[in-house]
């Protein structure tokens, strides 16, 4: 099931347009960098692909049928800053199993200790908190999963430790990867394919 | 001569952990680390490795339940309470790691125009936009009209407008393309070239090799290591400590090997050496105390085994 | 004591003693006997003694048994006028957040509208205009008390709505229901019942300043805006006893809710909840 934008245009409001007919495809167990300066809206683009967002025109298609709007959405993303993306008020244990019970197996293969589980997300540190965000966002239904800037804040250990895992699992499941970077040689590591994004497409 | 030197210091948190016990947790443990006049000394390291408790600490900015033992000397002096509200935004400046530190209520022109301490306020501010490649428009605009490198560059021309001689640099690169960055970096340098010094702290090994003079590592709260920055290259042979070997040998370009476990929770440290749990050099002495920092040809380490 | 060594200890402690001093203001308006506020034309104008703590009055009526009534009467107008505002925020506060920008407009138009006057005077009006009496006065408190608190609710609601996990929560395919309940309630709570808290000493004094002014409660119940009103009459004839204690015993009231108001916010916030 191919992953798939169709002359994708988004602005804000009255706003000049923030990218315009964008063209962009990737294909199961797939690594797709997408690179470009800052401010081009590459932050945009992923929420569009993953739901957040509804393109002003164009469309995202899933195997060819369009997204859907309820339900678990087959394409996850994981943010920069996984210290927003948790709910401040719920222990670890409650937030790792929010939308399907990760087994010991992926916990393992994340790094995740058991110990923490019983934590508040103020008690973890962000290379800690960010490996429980990436085995949420990894549920049964993930077709595709979108790192945006996923270990930008992270040591190269855990940054290493987290893709590494990453990989694995998604060879396993012939899932596909975007990754969104700013460090050309973490994207020229991981990736099969680069795609840049900029104004003039 | 060091303008900023940070002696054997100990930073912890009381916290509550369920209902009303307290524990204390030891962020950062016997820190030594100076930055010389002229000198970008980078600090690398996990996150949560206490890098930025650092710069609150140099600040005085820590939040009120911190117990804080050991000495920072600013200029030859110690750093008490009041010189640190004296100096803190005149001589000493900081370039936050959250684009949040801008007031949302300001125009972005505005707010750099009054870190300016002397001179014309308007002509410095223009010129370091131009210097950071922020549009003419930009110092009309608040804060949540910004992208977050343009943010961030607004940020760095805040410090760099202040007549600062040191500045604490936390994080200025994540979020920016590589350009941006290497500008940001450029004017890092220049800005210690003219007899002034920086401190960076950063995760980004490959940024601080640029334009750093020696590179602190960090791991769990203290440093592991001090050393030139030529000493980062090829496999990481030159380097003392096996955490800081790890490091190198998991970026990206150099093989980008993992380590397994992770580091250790400040109230939760292990007794000897804080890398020992994870080292494949650890031996029973390890276990016993925590390693002094030694000298170690040019540079320093906390290893009982580096040679 | 060395088992109160932190401050959160401390200010537990406080909270509970707070809670409990108000509640035996309560217990006692209702058990102390009606006898004791009856006349006794013998014992007049007694100064506080043993047996008459808060002295006597002209009628030789027992002061601590009148201001104990008065003030558990206050408490119950202020109970009901508070959470009535209290609800009224929560209500307009969610309205304003998530019914779109027309909802969000009015609302907010009526919170300047409200704010722009001072609430005792609108409380008067209403008050007045239902013809004064219990009715009057929880009416007029629960309709002037809920602008502020309407305000933190919406700002509250709409952080929460943008928040990251929200947005997260709701791309893992939870029900917009689960989010409300699991997600947004917990969070908007604490701000609530804090509100609440804060609320009530507000609505005891402007109930007992209403009453003082003769547009609240009728002067047949032991309110103690009553009391202070006809005390004052005796004040210049030397009966300081008449005005002070129910005076002072009003205000330690209110200082106790505002206490386990303020206390209440520390423990919930959680940018606070580690400190020393």
């Amino acid at each position: 099931m191919q992953l798939e934008a169709h002359s994708l245009s988004f602005r804000y409001g009255k706003n000049p347009w923030l990218f315009k007919n964008v063209e962009f495809s990737v294909e199961p167990g797939e690594v797709v960098g997408l690179v470009g300066p800052s401010g081009f809206g590459k932050t945009t683009f992923c929420r569009i692909l993953a739901g957040y967002e509804q393109p002003v025109e164009g469309s995202v298609t899933l195997g060819g049928n369009p997204l859907p709007v309820k339900g678990y959405h087959p394409v996850q993303l994981v943010f920069q800053h996984p210290e927003r993306a948790v709910n401040p008020r719920w222990k670890m244990n409650k937030i790792l199993n929010e939308a399907w019970k990760p087994d010991k197996e992926l916990l393992d293969t994340l790094g995740i200790e058991q110990e923490w589980l019983a934590r508040w997300p103020g008690e973890l540190s962000g290379g800690e908190l960010q490996r429980f965000c990436v085995a949420r966002a990894l549920g049964p239904e993930t077709r595709f999963l979108i790192a945006d800037e996923m270990t930008t804040m992270l040591d190269a250990v855990t940054q290493a430790q987290i893709w590494h895992a990453v990989l694995e699992i998604a060879r396993q499941r012939e899932m596909g990867i975007i990754v969104v970077s700013h460090e050309a040689k973490l994207v020229e590591r991981l990736c099969d394919r680069v795609v840049e994004l900029g104004r003039r497409l | 001569m060091a303008i900023l030197e940070v002696e054997n210091l100990s930073v912890s948190f009381k916290r509550y952990t369920r209902g009303f016990k307290q524990v204390k947790s030891n962020v950062i443990s016997s820190l030594s680390v100076e930055v010389e006049e002229g000198e970008i000394m980078a600090i690398v390291g996990a996150s949560g490795s206490g890098k930025s408790l650092l710069a609150q600490a140099i600040l005085g900015i820590l939040p009120r339940n911190a117990i804080v033992s050991g000495g920072i000397k600013y200029g030859g002096e110690v750093l008490t309470p009041p010189r640190q509200r004296a100096l803190c935004g005149r001589e000493i400046a900081l370039v936050p790691q959250s684009v949040n530190s801008l007031d949302p209520l300001m125009r972005v022109g505005e707010q750099v125009r009054t870190s300016v301490k002397s001179g014309n306020a308007a002509a410095a501010q223009k010129e370091v936009f131009e210097r950071y490649h922020l549009d003419a428009n930009v110092e009309k605009m608040y804060p949540f009209q910004l992208s977050g490198g343009m943010a961030r560059r607004v940020l760095i021309s805040t410090a760099m407008v202040s007549g600062a001689r040191v500045i604490i640099a936390d994080e200025p690169t994540p979020g920016l393309d590589e350009r941006s960055v290497a500008e940001a970096l450029k004017h890092l340098r220049e800005f210690a070239d003219s007899r002034c010094a920086v401190l960076l702290i950063t995760h980004d090994i490959e940024s601080a090799l640029k334009i750093a003079d020696r590179i602190a590592v960090f791991y769990a709260g203290t440093t592991v290591e001090i050393s030139p920055v030529e000493n980062f290259r090829g496999n990481g042979e030159e380097l003392w400590h096996p955490f800081s070997k790890a490091l190198w040998r998991a970026l990206p370009q150099n093989g980008f090997v993992p380590i397994p476990g992770s580091q250790p929770h400040p109230d939760d440290l292990p007794s000897g050496c804080l890398f020992a749990p994870r080292c494949g050099m650890a031996s029973a002495e390890c276990g016993e105390a925590l390693p002094d920092m030694r000298k170690l040809r040019n540079g320093s380490v906390r290893c009982i085994h580096a040679t | 004591m060395s088992s109160l060594k932190n401050k959160r200890q401390r200010a537990i402690l406080i909270t509970v003693l707070a809670v409990v001093l108000l509640a035996g203001v309560v217990l006692l308006g209702f058990i102390l006997d009606e006898e004791k506020i009856a006349t006794h034309l013998d014992n007049r104008n007694s100064p506080p003694s043993l047996e008459h703590l808060f002295g006597t009055d002209w009628l030789g009526r027992d002061m601590f048994t009148r201001t104990m009534m008065g003030l558990s009467l206050s408490m119950g107008v202020g109970l009901a006028g508070a959470l009535g505002s209290t609800m009224i925020a929560a209500f307009l506060g969610m309205i304003a957040a998530t019914m779109g920008r027309a909802a969000d407009a009015i609302v907010s138009w009526l919170i300047d509208l409200f704010l722009s006057v001072p609430h005792l005077v609108t409380l008067i009006l209403i008050s007045f205009s239902l013809g004064g009496g219990a009715k009057g006065i929880i009416v007029g408190i629960a309709l002037t008390h809920w602008p502020s608190l309407s305000r933190v609710i919406r700002a509250e609601m709409m952080q929460i709505r943008s928040a990251e996990y929200v947005q997260v929560s709701r791309r893992m395919g939870r029900p917009g229901w689960w989010i409300a309940a699991k997600h947004i309630f917990p969070h908007i709570l604490p701000q609530l019942l804090v509100g609440f808290l804060l609320m009530f000493p507000h609505a005891i004094l402007h109930e007992a300043a209403v009453t003082f002014l003769g547009m609240g409660l009728s002067p047949h119940q032991p309110a103690i805006g009553i009391i202070l009103s006809e005390s004052m009459k005796y004040l210049s004839s030397g009966l300081w006893w008449l005005a002070f204690f129910p005076g002072l015993s009003l205000l330690f009231a209110v200082r106790l809710f505002d206490v386990i108001g303020g206390n209440l916010r520390l423990f919930t916030d959680p940018s606070k909840t580690h400190e020393e």
